[in-house]
């Protein structure tokens, strides 16, 4: 089995989704049975893959035994290990929350969600250029399905936004995957490196083309200005699970980022080296400073979570631009603690908007909460970590990152990150305040929350506690992972045999 | 290690409330006071050590990466203030559980003041500079709470808010500043920090990284202009404000100054910021504390005020005023933390704090008015008592400072100024309470507290007269380790109450008689200041903040407009300005690939290609023309694969244009026949210019791929098919074998796509019109007999040809897609031919378990390859023989294909299904013989 076991992320969930999904109705308890066990099982795989990468060697599995270049490969080093276990430890939050009631709201729901986990496992195994694109594919259809999970007006029109827009982003992917292999001649990554530190300088500007269209892409996926309008009012809509599960899909846009271009346009690409950077790097800063502006502006609490969600896609992406070890550390940190919190986060708006009656999550006076002290308490320490403010997760990871940032690219980052945490701290504590202590007169409405609302919100929360405690050896891990993505040699040479390198043309 | 022990009991101490609140208050109290007191145990046995000259130091690696350790030290200043912070929090304890009503949430009360406590000691403890900035907002947090404790009120909660906001904008503005010193030493270690003083001042840097460090100190000590939020913070219960809005927290800026003042001080700019900034909120505090009415704001702007005169004298920063600025620290926590607590006695005995409800409460309250006359004596300067000491080596300092140069006299004569409003205020304070007659009575009447509350403010007066009257014993000790910690060494002072007869006693004496009448003259000031609107900073700050909250709501309104057609038309504009700056990279479009020759049918082809695509845009506003020529450009596609030599291609996308077109319609019947006309001339030329221009960029980087020769990785399918894939049909070997995992991926979606469709539809209410375009009615013609019979007698037929389709699929064009997709058409026609129902009466099968089946057959087969240690999909074949049947070949591949058979057909009818259910429960009754829709529309 454990030569089988970088599969098993995309294998597990597919089975799991098959069994859940080959008749519609069946009994809800044993598919959350079914669908609870495939995550643990999924969070077990990844934290065996976690320790197999962390070794250092990097591997992969080439399917139907056709080797690199020619086959689709998948590839496991310590970023794919981190983010298939980062998917796995908030799935697990995700659908045991779920299992509390909202999947009964509509069909196939544990179904969806394993094979949504497999869309987003696939997206980050893959070492394959179009193997990427089946995986996006997978996951956007089984993203919009879910997005739609109990109906209603909302959602079908903010599905209707993320569906065109996404399949739209999905023809440009083809589009710049056939630019790339018409000029380059291959798929995989690791081959495409090579030959384009070897190619012709005639054709330096197709493949230009083709990588910064594919940059538009990814751009659409991780929701960077001026692609990311579609998304508040998805996150907003979306069922809370969905939307915390979601959390993860903006993160696969900035992996892609993260796995593309330092692996084919690092330093060896000559002209065409971090021909994604200037964009990445610009367009990230106006997206902190414009996703800031929509955090003060919300008047919803789901809508204000996906604006900070947004906040941390601009923070990430800084992080990408600048493009040195250091920063690359302190956004892995920054990008655990982002997703964690912010899947948290919107699980726990959905308890608050269910024991608010009427007011919903809408940040309007409302009635006390039967639970307000727990879910303050929640609250508090979510909003400490997500707006940055020590002494939890999300403090470390800013201070991280200021710390990586060069002497020239301080003065635009560090104003503009700063300004973001206190927006969000403004924003949160408003909306704090309104929530918890300024409430009608009056009993409480009877909402009891169960306890799986409780474990699903706090183990996700818990993660924030954990990332400080533990972050010693948390930075240790990423701080390897980003000088394995800056030797993309290494990659490559283990992917194709120093002999069979190049040796195509 | 026993320093560690300090800030973690504290830290333990936040569970203490929690769990003991249920054994009354008496319990509560006396645990939560427990750990404290053992920490401030261990704080004075570190004291023999410290006399020896050693600072106790502890460190444990956290986060080396950041350069942030769990370090903590005991110096000198670390002392003073933790001495301050542990002891007066005792105090604290024991007067708040007098203090809270008993039906207050005294266990929460105690956890966040804890939590408070704990940061402060980590504040002022901390050997590294970003664990101090962790502990630093931590107490910006921990105040939040507390101010915000009685959260019913609309006050108290807009106080909190506004306090952590500002307060949280300077933390975060000392984190910029505290990198960039970390930054410029190379280290975050506080040793090392404090060391490198020359290196620090003479980086460029240093006036950037000086004003962000001062700007976190000013905002949490209330200096002006930040001053604005601790009056408002006032409407936290009063242990609150006593503790931290006099004692304890806004002296952490002034901590902090004094902390890095080796490091970073001792600059022209230091000097001109720090006592100018502590200059003029000296003078605003004194002024207000004069004019307000409401005790507790009195008592507020006057700690403001005080909290400005430490400035100052940091600012100064010769080494007699960094003793007085420390002596002052220990002095001004005394008094004022005494008069907080009165304060909150009297409101707690009157039921009021407005001055005007108040007065001759020395009848009722002897006690008191005693013990608050003492520790207002020592705010004002008056001799015998502690701030006089400190007051006068203020005046002291500010005579000979060299700051101003020749405008030397201007600091002083401010400084007796600010002395004059202390004494007036200070004497206001008593007189009005305890003995100028009371205009009305106040809400409860007065007597004497519990004597237990009072004994906190026992206490700290007993301090405050001792160290009046004897300060060489009693302050000495402390400040010098407290001096030497600032200074680096020891400092040669001498505390006495009489110096001789000198300028500083001048300015003392004047400022006590000055003040006494301007007192006198109180109410001409008060009808001066009435000349001024009072400015409700808690309202500007509120309205402040509603302006920016609208203006962004603005922007964000204007930006997401909720267009889909905008954030399209930025998602093809982002693209083609990507994809542009590519080609422009590119010297010439064309390669040296030689051209095909172009023939009649080609042209004619491309004609009807470019025709059935502008005719499509042009014909968008009629759905039904529109799509029909969308299909020209799929059949002509179709052709064009054909022509090029690729039939496997040709064929699929004859049979995904077939099933497409149809879904169309069948949704086509849900929408208008015809859509508004809503484009303006100006956005049709801008969509035109877009979506022209993309397919430009397109078509270029088509035409620039096509024309240059290419060295792929596609020969080694070509000579792998059929060694390594037992097929001829390389097509299909790709799809099957040497990618089959794409496919796995894809049929995957396409299972996807019909549950999401389902999903979609599952709970939609649809208008459904009755008549088409023109108001005719659907045709009567339920069934048309022609279409039924020979779809009928077409269904076993289509089965077949796509049962032989698929088994050619390996070696010649075919495949396990194509033969799905010509299967789902045969059956799609039934169920136009017969509707809906009759077709599921007989087609007795969910079409869901019928894709997923499919997926299945796929990953059982790719899993089979495990079983002969061979990696998922790995496939097999082989040649067999039977005896009727001939030779022929056997692969696993084939199985796979079966698998992407039946998820063809399975998810296509899903969706065709749902549609088509759609339309038959919810009809418009009124209509006669109504159908299946779509099909029957203009055929």
């Amino acid at each position: 089995m454990s030569q089988h076991l970088i599969v098993l992320p995309i294998l597990l969930p597919l089975l799991a989704g098959l069994v859940l999904l080959h008749k519609r109705s069946g009994v809800t308890r044993t598919k959350r049975i079914i669908s609870v066990a495939a995550t643990v099982g999924l969070l077990a795989i990844a934290i065996a893959l976690v320790i197999e990468a962390a070794s250092g060697e990097i591997t992969y599995y080439a399917l139907g035994d056709w080797q690199p270049p020619f086959g689709i490969v998948l590839v496991l080093d310590r970023l794919s290990a981190l983010m298939i276990l980062l998917t796995s430890i908030l799935a697990v939050g995700s659908v045991v929350f779920a299992s509390a009631g909202d999947d009964e709201q509509g069909s196939n729901f544990h179904g969806l969600i394993q094979w949504q986990l497999m869309g987003i496992n696939g997206a980050f195994l893959t070492g394959d250029l179009f193997n990427l694109f089946v995986f996006f594919e997978v996951l956007l259809l089984a993203s919009y399905a879910l997005l739609m999970h109990g109906g209603g007006k909302a959602r079908i029109l903010a599905g209707l936004h993320y569906v065109v827009l996404n399949l739209a982003g999905s023809a440009l992917f083809l589009i710049a995957v056939g630019v790339l292999y018409g000029a380059t001649g291959t798929l995989n990554m690791a081959d495409m490196a090579v030959r384009v530190a070897e190619l012709d300088p005639e054709r330096a500007g197709l493949v230009r083309a083709g990588a910064l269209l594919l940059l538009v892409v990814f751009g659409l996926k991780a929701a960077i200005l001026p692609l990311y309008f579609w998304l508040p009012r998805a996150y907003a809509a979306a069922p809370a699970p969905v939307a915390a599960l979601f959390a993860i899909m903006t993160k696969v846009g900035v992996y892609a980022i993260l796995r593309v271009y330092p692996l084919i346009f690092g330093d060896h690409a000559g002209p065409l080296a971090a021909l994604d950077q200037p964009w990445v790097w610009w367009m990230a800063l106006v997206t902190l400073a414009v996703a800031s502006i929509g955090v003060l502006a919300a008047r919803d609490l789901r809508l204000l979570v996906a604006y900070l969600l947004l906040v941390s896609i601009g923070t990430l992406l800084a992080g990408v631009g600048l493009r040195n070890t250091a920063a690359t550390s302190a956004l892995l940190y920054y990008l655990l603690h982002t997703t964690l919190v912010t899947g948290g986060l919107f699980l726990l708006c959905e308890m608050i908007g269910v024991q608010r009656g009427k007011a919903g999550t809408r940040l309007v006076k409302g009635r006390p909460l039967q639970n307000g002290g727990w879910l303050g308490i929640l609250f508090f320490l979510g909003a400490v970590t997500v707006a940055g403010l020590p002494p939890l997760s999300g403090a470390i990871g800013k201070v991280l990152l200021m710390q990586a940032t060069p002497h020239a690219q301080q003065p635009w980052l560090w104003p503009l990150l700063l300004a973001s945490g206190l927006t969000s701290l403004i924003a949160l504590s408003r909306a704090g305040s309104t929530l918890f202590w300024r409430s009608h007169e009056g009993e409480p409405t009877h909402a009891p929350l169960t306890k799986r609302h409780w474990f699903g919100v706090g183990w996700l929360m818990a993660a924030s506690p954990l990332m400080v405690i533990l972050a010693g050896p948390i930075t240790d891990y990423t701080r390897a992972t980003a000088e394995q993505l800056a030797h993309p040699e290494r990659l490559v040479r283990s992917l194709l045999e120093p002999d069979e390198t190049g040796g195509e043309s | 290690m026993t320093l560690l022990w300090i800030p973690l009991l504290t830290l333990l101490g936040v569970l203490v409330p929690v769990f003991t609140e249920r054994y009354g208050r008496g319990v509560l109290s006396l645990a939560t006071a427990t750990l404290p007191a053992v920490a401030l145990a261990l704080t004075l046995l570190q004291i023999p050590t410290l006399l020896e000259g050693d600072i106790p130091r502890v460190s444990l690696a956290w986060l080396p990466e950041l350069g942030l350790d769990l370090a903590f030290r005991l110096d000198g200043l670390s002392l003073l203030f933790a001495l301050l912070i542990l002891g007066i929090g005792l105090l604290i304890i024991l007067y708040a559980a007098f203090y809270l009503s008993a039906e207050e949430a005294s266990g929460r009360f105690f956890a966040y003041l804890m939590l408070f406590m704990t940061a402060m000691v980590g504040i002022v403890m901390a050997d590294n500079l970003l664990l101090l900035w962790l502990f630093w907002e931590l107490t910006s947090l921990s105040s939040f709470l507390l101010i915000g404790f009685w959260s019913h009120s609309s006050e108290a909660r807009k106080g909190a808010r506004m306090a952590m906001t500002v307060t949280g904008a300077g933390g975060l503005a000392l984190l910029a500043g505290l990198l960039l010193l970390g930054d410029m030493v190379g280290s975050f270690d506080l040793g090392v920090v404090l060391e490198s003083g020359d290196a620090i001042r003479a980086d460029s840097r240093y006036p950037l990284m000086l004003v962000l460090v001062l700007l976190g100190a000013f905002t949490k000590s209330a200096q002006f202009p930040f001053q604005f939020w601790l009056p408002h913070a006032m409407s936290a219960p009063t242990p609150v404000s006593a503790y931290l809005h006099s004692a304890t927290m806004v002296k952490a800026g002034i901590f902090l100054m004094a902390r890095l003042h080796p490091a970073i001080g001792d600059t022209a700019l230091w000097g001109w910021i720090v006592t100018l900034t502590g200059m003029a909120t000296f003078l605003y505090g004194a002024w207000f504390a004069l004019i307000k009415t409401d005790l507790k704001a009195i008592l507020a702007f006057s700690t403001v005020s005080h909290l400005g005169l430490i400035t100052v004298l940091l600012g100064v920063g010769s080494p007699m005023a960094i003793l007085a600025a420390l002596f002052h620290i220990i002095n001004h926590a005394t008094f004022k933390g005494s008069l907080f607590m009165s304060a909150g006695i009297i409101d707690h005995e009157t039921g009021t704090r407005e001055l005007s409800k108040l007065g001759g409460l020395r009848k009722a309250m002897p006690v008191t008015a005693v013990l608050v006359s003492l520790a207002a004596a020592a705010m004002a300067g008056v001799p015998l008592l502690n701030g006089f000491l400190s007051k006068e080596m203020f005046f002291t300092e500010l005579l000979d400072t060299p700051l101003l140069g020749g405008l030397g006299w201007l600091l002083p004569t401010l400084a007796t100024l600010g002395g004059i409003l202390s004494v007036a205020y200070s004497l206001r304070l008593v007189h009005a309470v305890f003995f100028k007659p009371a205009k009305e009575s106040p809400p409860k009447s007065p007597h004497e507290p519990p004597h237990l509350m009072r004994l906190p403010v026992e206490l700290l007066v007993t301090v405050c007269v001792l160290v009046g009257i004897i300060p060489a014993v009693l302050a000495t000790g402390l400040l010098d380790l407290a001096t030497r910690a600032v200074l680096g060494e020891a400092l040669e002072f001498h505390l006495a109450i009489w110096h001789g007869f000198n300028v500083p006693l001048l300015m003392s004496v004047l400022a006590l008689a000055i003040g006494i009448l301007v007192y006198a003259m109180h109410s001409h000031i008060r009808r001066l200041a009435r000349q001024f609107a009072p400015v409700d900073a808690r309202r500007s700050f509120e309205q402040g903040t509603q302006t920016l909250v609208a203006a962004t709501q603005a922007i964000t309104l204007r930006l997401e407009n909720g267009s889909l057609q905008r954030y399209m038309s930025l998602l093809l504009g982002a693209s083609l300005l990507l994809a542009t700056l590519g080609l422009l990279d590119l010297p010439t479009l064309a390669g040296d690939k030689p051209s095909q020759p172009l023939d009649g049918v080609l042209i004619l082809g491309a004609a009807l290609l470019i025709f059935g695509a502008v005719g499509t845009a042009v014909t968008h506003r009629y759905r039904l023309i529109s799509l029909l020529m969308l299909s020209v450009v799929g059949l002509l596609v179709s052709l064009t694969f054909a022509r090029f030599s690729a039939p496997d291609l040709a064929l699929t996308q004859l049979s995904v244009e077939v099933v497409t077109m149809i879904l169309l319609m069948l949704a086509l019947f849900f929408l208008p026949q015809k859509t508004p006309r809503e484009s303006t001339a100006k956005r049709n030329i801008r969509d035109l210019l877009l979506a022209g221009s993309l397919g430009m960029v397109v078509a270029s980087l088509n035409y620039a791929v096509l024309t240059r020769d290419m060295s792929s990785i596609a020969h080694f399918f070509m000579e792998n098919s059929i060694p390594g894939g037992g097929g001829h049909n390389v097509v299909n070997v790709i799809l099957v074998d040497f990618r089959g995992f794409d496919t796995l991926g894809e049929i995957t979606v396409l299972a996807l796509a019909g549950l999401a469709i389902f999903k979609l539809l599952n709970r939609l209410r649809l208008f459904m019109p009755h008549s088409d375009g023109e108001g005719r009615l659907w045709s009567p013609d339920r069934y048309p007999m022609i279409l039924t019979s020979v779809s009928q007698a077409l269904l076993p037929l289509a089965l077949l040809v796509s049962a032989f389709i698929f088994l050619r699929g390996h070696n010649q064009p075919g495949g396990g897609f194509i033969a799905g997709l010509i299967a789902a058409v045969a059956l799609i026609l039934v169920y136009m031919a017969r509707g809906v129902e009759w077709a599921q009466s007989r087609l007795d099968f969910q079409y869901q378990p019928v894709a997923i089946a499919g997926v299945a057959v796929a990953t059982l087969t790719g899993l089979g390859s495990w079983a002969f240690g061979r990696p998922f999909l790995t496939s097999a074949f082989g040649h067999f023989h039977l005896p009727i049947l001939g030779d022929f070949e056997l692969a696993t591949a084939m199985l796979f294909d079966l698998g992407v058979f039946l998820a063809v057909v399975g998810a296509t009818l899903m969706i065709l299904a749902n549609l088509g259910k759609l339309t038959t429960p919810h009809r418009p009754s009124k209509e006669p013989a109504t159908t299946t829709p779509g099909k029957e529309k203009k055929s």
